[in-house]
């Protein structure tokens, strides 16, 4: 198949007089000019510059563009920390739904009762799974999750008269979210280092940890994919310097029914919804980041929350402390409720299922890469593990980048490269649960391959691809932003 | 259970292959007196059949925009989704990918980006857009946080009360724990008066933020509001509506330093709020591009010296700079900006046009028509709108609302919720989707219930 085709910018397919959406005429008199309506001053001279494009070149363009991807719906994409679990049709056929598709936000909550309930049910599910006692669904994604968690603490530092609290510590290995949201929030980042395990360093955070700490964010398990052996010990540490225990919550799917946030000490933690409860990910999002927290933080959570009173479900804006909104309208609703579907389809053993099977199929594939590849951490693993081109990139000139383009032309996405930070070379590979034995084989075969391949070749793969190794430095030299006629 | 498929045989033998004798074994590393020792208190499985009926009982119980006649907007309306953006959307390869990361594996998504960022430049007549925020309201706080960076002052945010008051809850928000004051420029005709931002905004002001319509739905002075923040060295943030920009001048036209909206109205349904799309542009300066939040996708060759599309600009961002980032943001509404970009180029000028001017005839007709109701005013005079405007009824209105739900029409928002001092007072937006026919029955359902 030549997929050359459509390989024009949209704006390179139009010409002057084609469209594909026509509008019915006006039904209603409009015996006004348009400028005896809105002042001249207000009105351009002529509508926005937009391509002029037939309906067949529309669909074939952005069709033949949709094949240049990689997807979870047609290859596997092993990507560490994304969770990039099969997306279940049904709820696309349930999104759909008029019902749901057509609500207005804004609608009077006498006639979104459905929704509502489904939003309650939500928030207990939520609360349940995390051992935590409320949430708030209005996060837009797990950074905006983990900004309003930092808010909500500062809120109640505030409130507590101990607003000089304001130092979040963020271990070495979190995701870049963490200390960017830490910022925002108004709070002072210090890092505290892994030990050579991969774990948090106790006695790095015990020297780290004072009166003025508020937060320290942790992600359990971690970013290389282990649980804390610790934990406790960790939380316990923290409240008994009165600070709070913030959970990144993107490894939920390792964990769920298994142990909780909650109950090993977290106050407040996010969800990715997209990820753990199969959002789709839509190309870079929608994501849908809920959090949920301890009851002493409850009153501070963005307004509104679901709250059932009687038989009827209401929207409660009366919460005095709330931070506020940190948005419009309730949240991601569409990915909610395709979140909500997830664990009802699933129920309390099918959850418990996902993450165990999630755990053995990580631990399957870890065993099978460390044939061939370092594993700096010593197993079991969680949900994810991270391996290594260390030696490969020292005996045979090989980068992780290498290894991770030539697997594209294995038919494979690349597990996520160069993060975490703490592990040079890295390759974090996270296979997900929805994954078959099979799968997991012909993928751990292709990396084994790759490896005794030739070192010249990797550094020009990947080979079937309709664009191979696109320069990056130029495109931040001398960005090119936007398409104009002139600099093509 | 649906979407595992290890059979007990796989799983026997990958445990041998990994060395342990159960699955047990593999969360040996969690303590014993951390794990849950009951089953996750939520209801049993359902297999689809059920969970289609269990979920259409649920939606049953709400009156959808569908179900009666729509005329809410205040940021979400009721516009046409041409069915080649549900085509388009629906694309497992659109919808089940991630982030491009790998750009050789996801040029379809990197190309349609650019198209989307292209797009938004053309339709605000600014030179910079990024790859989307998350909705309307974050969207106006991201611009915030921009121009405190740029100007790197710690004065006042100046922004009009008639810029959507959820919007202005979240900026408020944002900006809690930071150094800056938000400061609210009173709106009591229905518009910012230009002479407010003159004596208001002096040179600490970070920036001035407007909305045009706004949230009552008139036009705002933009170009004489841009005046007087650049006096004074402020940026001059614009709140637009996208299908109103068929007709309207554009931010950049009328001299906007950085362009933001809800892009909902080009082709997301309005799926009770969310996710929608947060539209940013700006102008092509160092400072701005230094301090843009987001993602931003750029052209460039690959080493056969073909055209081609990355993720570039990445050292502003989290996974870079952490602490030191411009914003947290780390996705984008990627899925939503992609029924934008399909939106705008299915409609093309001419029926981004033809929209924008079916939204003013209709909205204008039905203002004369609801006001020839006795009891009926409008509640400010000789203000422009295009697509929405504000009643005042003699009459209580939630009551009011609620009987005509009753009669098959979602009638208007109660301005009340926003604003105290409207209690009596409902907006009422008007589509292109609205016909003559449920404007004249929504004004005898009206006229009726008073």
């Amino acid at each position: 198949m030549n997929n050359t085709q459509s390989t024009e910018v949209i704006f390179e397919l139009s010409k002057s007089g084609r469209r594909c959406h026509k509008l019915p005429a006006c039904d209603v008199p409009a015996s006004h000019a348009l400028s005896a309506l809105i002042p001249q001053e207000h009105l351009a001279e002529k509508p926005p510059p937009l391509p002029e494009v037939g309906e067949i070149d529309l669909i074939r363009h952005y069709i033949n563009l949709s094949a240049r991807n990689m997807s979870i719906d047609t290859n596997f994409y092993p990507l560490g920390s994304c969770t990039m679990k099969y997306n279940p049709k049904r709820h696309e056929r349930l999104a759909a739904l008029p019902g749901f598709a057509s609500l207005h936000p804004l609608q009077d909550d006498d006639t979104t009762q459905g929704m509502l309930e489904i939003l309650f049910e939500m928030q207990q599910f939520l609360a349940e799974i995390s051992g935590l006692s409320a949430v708030s669904l209005q996060p837009a994604a797990g950074a905006q999750g983990e900004l309003t968690a930092l808010f909500v603490a500062a809120a109640y530092f505030r409130d507590k008269g101990q607003a000089h609290r304001r130092k979040v510590l963020v271990p070495d290995s979190a995701h870049g979210t963490n200390p960017a949201s830490a910022a925002l929030a108004g709070f002072n980042t210090v890092t505290v280092k892994s030990g050579k395990n991969g774990l948090v360093d106790i006695e790095d955070l015990k020297s780290k940890l004072g009166d003025d700490t508020g937060v320290f964010m942790i992600t359990n398990p971690n970013t290389l994919g282990l649980f804390e052996t610790q934990i406790k010990i960790i939380t316990d540490l923290l409240h008994s310097k009165g600070a709070l225990v913030y959970l990144d919550g993107a490894n939920m799917n390792a964990i769920l029914g298994i142990t909780r946030p909650g109950d090993f000490g977290a106050d407040m933690q996010h969800y990715n919804v997209h990820k753990t409860f199969t959002g789709p990910h839509g190309g870079g999002g929608p994501g849908s980041g809920p959090i949920a927290v301890r009851d002493f933080l409850a009153p501070y959570l963005p307004a509104p929350v679901v709250v059932k009173d009687g038989a009827r479900f209401k929207l409660n804006f009366d919460m005095p402390k709330s931070i506020g909104r940190v948005r419009s309208f309730f949240g991601n609703v569409g990915i909610l409720f395709r979140g909500y579907a997830y664990i009802r389809t699933l129920g309390p053993d099918g959850l418990r299922k996902v993450s165990e099977q999630a755990v053995l199929n990580a631990n399957y594939l870890r065993t099978r890469v460390s044939k061939g590849y370092e594993v700096p951490h010593t197993g079991p693993c969680m949900h994810e593990f991270v391996a290594s081109a260390h030696t490969l990139l020292h005996k045979r000139q090989i980068k992780a980048m290498d290894v991770c383009k030539r697997l594209l032309d294995y038919g494979f996405h690349a597990p996520t490269v160069y993060f975490p930070l703490v592990v040079k070379e890295a390759l974090m590979m996270e296979p997900t649960e929805t994954e078959s034995k099979e799968t997991l084989d012909a993928f751990a075969d292709a990396l084994l391959k790759i490896k005794d391949e030739d070192p010249e070749f990797l550094r020009n793969a990947p080979h079937t691809h309709i664009v191979s190794r696109p320069n990056e430095a130029k495109a931040a030299k001398e960005p090119i932003l936007r398409w104009t006629p002139n600099k093509q | 259970m649906p979407y595992v498929l290890n059979t007990p045989d796989d799983q026997k033998a990958m445990l041998a292959a990994i060395g342990v004798s159960s699955l047990e074994d593999l969360f040996a590393r969690i303590p014993p007196e951390l794990r849950l020792k009951r089953s996750l208190a939520i209801p049993p499985a359902m297999p689809e059949m059920e969970l289609q009926s269990h979920i259409c009982s649920l939606l049953a119980k709400n009156q959808a925009a569908s179900d009666a006649v729509c005329f809410l907007g205040g940021g979400a309306y009721d516009h046409f989704v041409p069915s080649v953006v549900d085509a388009v959307a629906g694309r497992g390869e659109f919808y089940t990918e991630y982030t491009p990361y790998q750009a050789e594996a996801s040029q379809g998504t990197l190309q349609a980006i650019f198209e989307y960022q292209s797009l938004m430049c053309a339709l605000t007549g600014l030179e910079v857009a990024n790859a989307s925020l998350y909705e309307g309201g974050s969207s106006v706080a991201e611009a915030v946080l921009m121009a405190l960076g740029i100007t790197q002052r710690s004065g006042e945010v100046l922004v009009a009360e008639s810029v959507h008051p959820e919007y202005r809850q979240t900026l408020t928000t944002y900006v809690a724990n930071l150094n800056c004051r938000v400061r609210t420029l009173p709106t009591p005709d229905g518009f910012l008066n230009p002479d407010d931002v003159k004596k208001s905004a002096n040179d600490s002001t970070v920036c001035v933020i407007a909305q045009s319509p706004n949230f009552f739905g008139h036009l705002e002075e933009m170009q004489a509001i841009g005046e007087s923040a650049r006096k004074v060295g402020a940026v001059f943030i614009a709140s637009f509506d996208p299908i109103c920009a068929g007709v309207l001048k554009r931010p950049g036209d009328y001299g906007a330093d950085i362009a933001v909206a809800e892009g909902q109205g080009l082709g997301t349904p309005l799926q009770y709020g969310g996710p929608y799309l947060g539209i940013l542009t700006c102008r092509n300066e160092t400072e701005y591009l230094r301090k843009i939040p987001g993602r931003l996708v750029g052209q460039t060759t690959d080493r056969n010296g073909k055209r081609c599309w990355v993720l570039t600009l990445q050292t502003r961002e989290q996974h870079i700079r952490r602490e030191k980032a411009t914003s947290n943001i780390c996705t984008n509404q990627g899925l939503l900006a992609l029924r934008a970009a399909v939106f705008l180029s299915a409609l093309g000028p001419q029926g981004l046009k033809e929209t924008a001017e079916l939204c003013v005839h209709k909205a204008h007709y039905a203002m004369e028509k609801l006001c020839e109701i006795p009891g009926v005013k409008p509640q400010f005079h000789n203000r422009p709108f295009v697509k929405e405007f504000t009643l005042r009824v003699n009459s209580n209105v939630p009551e009011l609302l609620a009987k005509l739900r009753v009669a098959g029409y979602h009638a208007g928002l109660p301005l009340g919720r926003w604003y105290p001092n409207l209690a009596n007072c409902i907006s009422v937006a008007v589509t292109e989707q609205r016909t003559k026919t449920e404007i004249d029955g929504l004004a005898s359902a009206l006229k009726a219930s008073l």
